[in-house]
Parts: structure tokens; C-alpha cells; sequence
């Protein structure tokens, strides 16, 4: 038994090095002189080989302040609309018995299993012809498009675990379904949102491919794009590379940390259903 | 109109749902059926498939999408697997620790992924080599991205790196709903340690392990990120990385010398559109009700 758990650990262990690894080393990096990356990846830095210059590069050349807002702007907005949208039609399908409600939940549940990037052709010329290329809004419209079936199918999931007598109390008390919803269910709800929101979250501020072909623009890039063109641009400054890498693991790392637990929760909640 | 509500909850989700995907998604599959604005039937069907040049590539793209795909397969899930495995060990210290750490590549996204691996491939860096220098091994390196015949390889299994948390999650929760009577039951009968999780645990998770070799098929043949970033869209060397993401990508966008062409484009789309779809409808009707029967 006890060699077992030893073995187990090793191996855990062992993946842990793996994943983590390359981040590591890429961070450590950042903070260190041209010279010392390639003669010693492997040490940390010190008072000689200590230095800044690839953040300041990255500060002083690309427009990440910029890249930033506007990412923060899509992902806040994007996941404002599909959670109340989404928590919305959740509980719509879950507390009502109307004809096509099963169509409808099938209608939206589809989302999840076909990818949104196959409508991409006919989505640009659409927000061509509406003139919402290079808009932020158009980056939102779609996230919002993309995340709503997955948000709608896990809602309606924890809003059929919600008591019916507390909504039966409120109704006999002359609330109305809107207030129903809104001052009661939706604050019962809040940790399947939490969960809802960081799953839809990541790809929203990771994503590649909309913003390359709906908002390629310098106003309107997002943190990745701009993480992309200027790594692109800057691919033989080690320095700059490295500190661009760091600025771009950072935030989204930290965020992590915070609703790592609320994120493992979700997945393992979802799955014992 | 007592129940006026319901369209007013329903309202917002299913217009901007629709408008935004599944409209345009029916759109495009219509703009494959078109040319310079007329309507040509199959025609771009057969150009791509018929036209020695536009089939050529379709085939490497979708061979290269399918090795893509068994590399997850065979590395990611099992790796998944085992570290879940190991996870739910009962008693374990730290298993909170090894999650969160294990998970942490898939929150980033496929350009930091992709750089800092073609950053420690780099011969130029010589961290790989330096690395398989301290075991002894310094011979078996070559600049892995840079040759035709490993780079796709390579990139999977970058892939795996960033992606290996999702099966271990989704496994280790269905681990974690196996019933205790179930496992108290066979350690009676003697069944314990590995052939407990063979002839017990593994069977029961099947349908898991099912729902995750359908994400990752969708995924994977979905996939553009991670290529475009480490080889750009031309997918070298020598188109040796071209999955059908790129390919798509190329054909409608345009790249470098290539004018884009929406209607080509569209045509590809709708082609992958039909490769996903029958494959989760195999998944859906053949795989998941008879995995059924072993759920709780």
C-alpha cells in the first residue's frame, strides 16, 4: 500500500514538472539579460544578470495597454450577455411547460457539438454588410452566440434542482415571474454561474481566429492578437519575446488561482449528474 | 397573454443564437453551392475533389487532421486516464495541488502554448537539446518543427501538453460518482488495486471516456490555433502541418500571394460541417445508448 502511494506521487509528481515547466521557464527568462538566457536558462536571476529590457521593449513598442482594455471589453460584455441570457432561457425551459419546449432545448443544446467557426464565411459578410467589422461588438456578438448553448444546458440542469415550494411561496406572495426569477432563483444559482462563467471565459479570451478575421484593426485587437503579431514582429528579440509571454501568462494565471477551486467544482458537479 | 414571460425569458438567447450561428451556418453551407454570385450547384464539390491541385490538399489536410486526431487518442486520454486514476486514490495528500498545477496549460491560450514551445525546441536556445544532453541522449535531437516528417507530430503533441487537464478532469469526477457500495462490494470479493479499477472502475466510466474522445474529435477537427501560430498559414514545412483548419483558413482568407475565395471556402466548411456532424451522430445513436446501461 504505502509503495503504491509513493509510486503515485512520483508519477504526479512527475506530469506536475511537465505542465509546469515551460511557463516557468519562460517567466524566469523574462527577467533576465540577453546574455544569461542563452549561457544559463536554467538559473535564476541575479544582481548581474537581472534586467528589464524586454518589458520595457514591450511597453515602449507594442500597444498592449490598448490590446488589454479591449480584451477585457469583449470578455466582460460577452459574458455578461451569455450569462443573463443564458440563465434567462435556462429558466424558461426548466420551470415551464409549454409546446416546443423539448425542441427548444435540443434547438440550443446543438451549439455545443458544432462549432461556431464553420459559420465563419457567411458571419463575416454579415457583419461586413452591417458595418460591424473591426467593432468590438461584433467580437461580442459572437462569443455571446458561442458560449449560450453550453451556459443554457448546465443552467437548466442546476435550475430543476431548485425547490419548488420557495417559488410557489413567492407566487402566492403576488411576485411576479420576473421577480421570481431575478430575486429568487438567479441568487440560488450563483455558484453554477460562477462555473458557467469561467468556462466560457477562457476561450473567449484566448480565441484566435475571430479576432483575425472580424477585428484585425490596431484599435480593435485583442490581447492575444496583439500577443501574436507583435511575437511575429519581434521573433529574433529573445528579451522582448519573453517579457510579451510573461505579460500574457500573468493575468490569466492569476485569475486562475482565484476560481481554480469554483472551476473543479463545476467539472466534477457537472459530471456526477 | 398570461404567458407572455416565457418569450421574454426565450427571446434574447434564441435570436441572438440563431442570427449569429445558426443562420450564418446555413448561409454558408447555401454560399458553397455558389460561384461569382450564380448559382452552380455541386460544382465546387467537384473542383475540390476533382481538380488534382484543390484535392490534394483536401486529402493531406484531412490525413494530417486524422493522425492529429489518434496522436490525442493514444497519448492524451490515456495520460488523462492515468493521472485521474491516480488522483482518486483514496487518502491522497496534495491530489487538490496536483490538479490545479496539471490544469494550468489548458488556461493558456494556443499563442503563448505555441511560442514558448517553439521557443524551447529552438536549436538556436538549445534548451531540448541541452536537457536530453544532461541524460545522455543528445543524439536523438533534431529541430523537431522544422522537418517534415516530425513536425505534425510534434505539434500533437504540444497539443496534448496544453490539453491532457480536460480528460483527467472529466475522468477523475466520474471516478469520484462511483458509488462506495460498489468498491466496498469487490474488496470484499478480494478485487483491489489495479484490477479493481480494470474489471470495476473502467467499465463503469466508459460513457465518460466516450463523451471525451467526442470533444476531442470535434475539437481536434476544429483545430487552427495552435498550427497558425507555430508554422503560420502556410502550415509548413511543406504543408506537413495543413489540417483542415488552415486549409480553411487559407482558402477563404487568402494568404501572402492567394486571393481569398469565400465560396471555396464555404465549400470546405460545409465539408468539415458534414465529417463532424456524422461523427457525433455515430457518437449520439450508435455509442452513447449502449453505453447507457452501465450508468447509475
Amino acid at each position: 500500500m504505502r509503495r503504491n502511494r509513493i509510486l503515485a506521487h512520483a508519477v504526479l509528481l512527475t506530469y506536475t514538472v511537465i505542465a509546469l515547466f515551460p511557463v516557468f521557464l519562460v517567466v524566469l527568462n523574462s527577467f533576465k539579460n540577453r546574455r544569461a538566457i542563452f549561457a544559463d536558462p536554467l538559473a535564476f536571476p541575479d544582481a548581474k544578470s537581472f534586467d528589464l529590457i524586454g518589458y520595457q521593449t514591450v511597453l515602449k513598442q507594442g500597444d498592449f495597454l490598448l490590446y488589454f482594455q479591449n480584451s477585457m471589453i469583449v470578455t466582460v460584455a460577452s459574458l455578461t450577455c451569455v450569462l443573463l441570457f443564458g440563465a434567462m432561457a435556462a429558466f424558461a425551459l426548466s420551470e415551464y411547460r409549454f409546446r416546443g419546449n423539448m425542441l427548444t432545448g435540443l434547438y440550443l443544446a446543438l451549439g455545443i457539438m458544432i462549432p461556431i467557426r464553420l459559420g465563419t464565411v457567411a458571419i463575416l459578410q454579415g457583419m461586413v454588410a452591417a458595418g460591424l467589422n473591426n467593432t468590438l461588438l461584433a467580437l461580442v456578438l459572437v462569443y455571446t452566440a458561442q458560449g449560450l448553448p453550453l451556459a443554457v444546458f448546465i443552467l437548466s440542469e442546476f435550475m430543476r434542482g431548485v425547490s419548488d415550494d420557495l417559488k410557489s411561496a413567492g407566487r402566492i406572495d403576488g411576485l411576479s415571474e420576473y421577480a421570481i426569477f431575478f430575486r429568487l432563483v438567479l441568487p440560488l444559482v450563483r455558484p453554477a454561474m460562477a462555473t458557467v462563467g469561467v468556462f466560457t471565459m477562457i476561450p473567449i479570451w484566448n480565441d484566435l481566429w475571430f479576432p483575425l478575421v472580424l477585428a484585425s484593426t490596431e484599435e480593435v485587437k485583442t490581447i492575444t492578437l496583439g500577443t501574436q503579431v507583435f511575437l511575429g514582429q519581434f521573433v529574433t528579440n529573445w528579451n522582448a519575446v519573453l517579457a510579451a509571454l510573461s505579460l500574457a501568462i500573468l493575468p490569466v494565471l492569476v485569475l486562475y488561482l482565484i476560481f481554480s477551486r469554483q472551476l473543479i467544482r463545476g467539472i466534477t458537479a457537472g459530471a456526477v449528474k | 397573454m398570461k404567458r407572455a414571460h416565457i418569450l421574454v425569458f426565450l427571446a434574447p438567447a434564441v435570436i441572438v443564437y440563431t442570427v449569429i450561428m445558426v443562420l450564418p451556418l446555413f448561409a454558408t453551407l447555401q454560399l458553397s453551392l455558389f460561384r461569382d454570385g450564380g448559382f452552380v450547384g455541386l460544382q465546387n464539390f467537384r473542383t475540390l475533389f476533382g481538380d488534382t491541385r484543390w484535392s490534394a490538399s483536401f486529402w493531406n489536410a484531412l490525413g494530417n487532421n486524422l493522425w492529429f486526431f489518434i496522436v490525442h487518442m493514444l497519448v492524451q486520454n490515456p495520460i488523462g486516464i492515468l493521472l485521474a486514476a491516480l488522483l482518486s486514490s483514496p487518502r491522497l495528500r496534495g491530489a487538490a495541488f496536483y490538479r490545479t498545477a496539471i490544469f494550468v496549460p489548458t488556461i493558456l491560450s494556443f499563442v503563448v502554448v505555441g511560442f514558448i514551445w517553439k521557443l524551447i525546441l529552438s536549436p538556436i536556445w538549445g534548451i531540448a537539446p541541452g536537457m536530453l544532453d544532461a541524460v545522455g541522449l543528445k543524439s536523438l535531437f533534431s529541430p523537431w518543427l522544422g522537418k517534415e516528417g516530425s513536425a505534425l507530430t510534434t505539434l500533437a503533441l504540444i497539443s496534448v501538453w496544453q490539453f491532457v487537464g480536460i480528460p483527467m478532469m472529466l475522468i477523475y469526477a466520474a471516478l469520484l460518482s462511483i458509488p462506495d457500495e460498489v468498491l466496498e462490494a469487490a474488496e470484499m470479493d478480494g478485487v483491489t488495486g489495479w484490477s479493481q479499477f480494470w474489471k470495476i472502475k473502467l467499465p463503469l466510466i466508459l460513457p465518460s471516456i466516450g463523451i471525451i474522445s467526442i470533444l476531442t474529435f470535434v475539437g481536434n477537427f476544429n483545430a487552427f490555433d495552435l498550427i497558425y501560430v507555430a508554422q503560420g498559414a502556410l502550415a509548413g514545412p511543406n504543408f506537413s502541418t495543413d489540417i483542415l483548419g488552415t486549409f480553411f483558413y487559407r482558402t477563404f482568407f487568402g494568404f501572402q500571394l492567394q486571393l481569398g475565395d469565400p465560396n471555396m471556402g464555404a465549400t470546405i466548411a460545409t465539408v468539415m460541417f458534414g465529417i463532424i456532424l456524422a461523427v457525433v451522430c455515430v457518437y449520439l445513436f450508435a455509442i452513447q445508448t449502449r453505453l447507457r446501461r452501465y450508468q447509475f
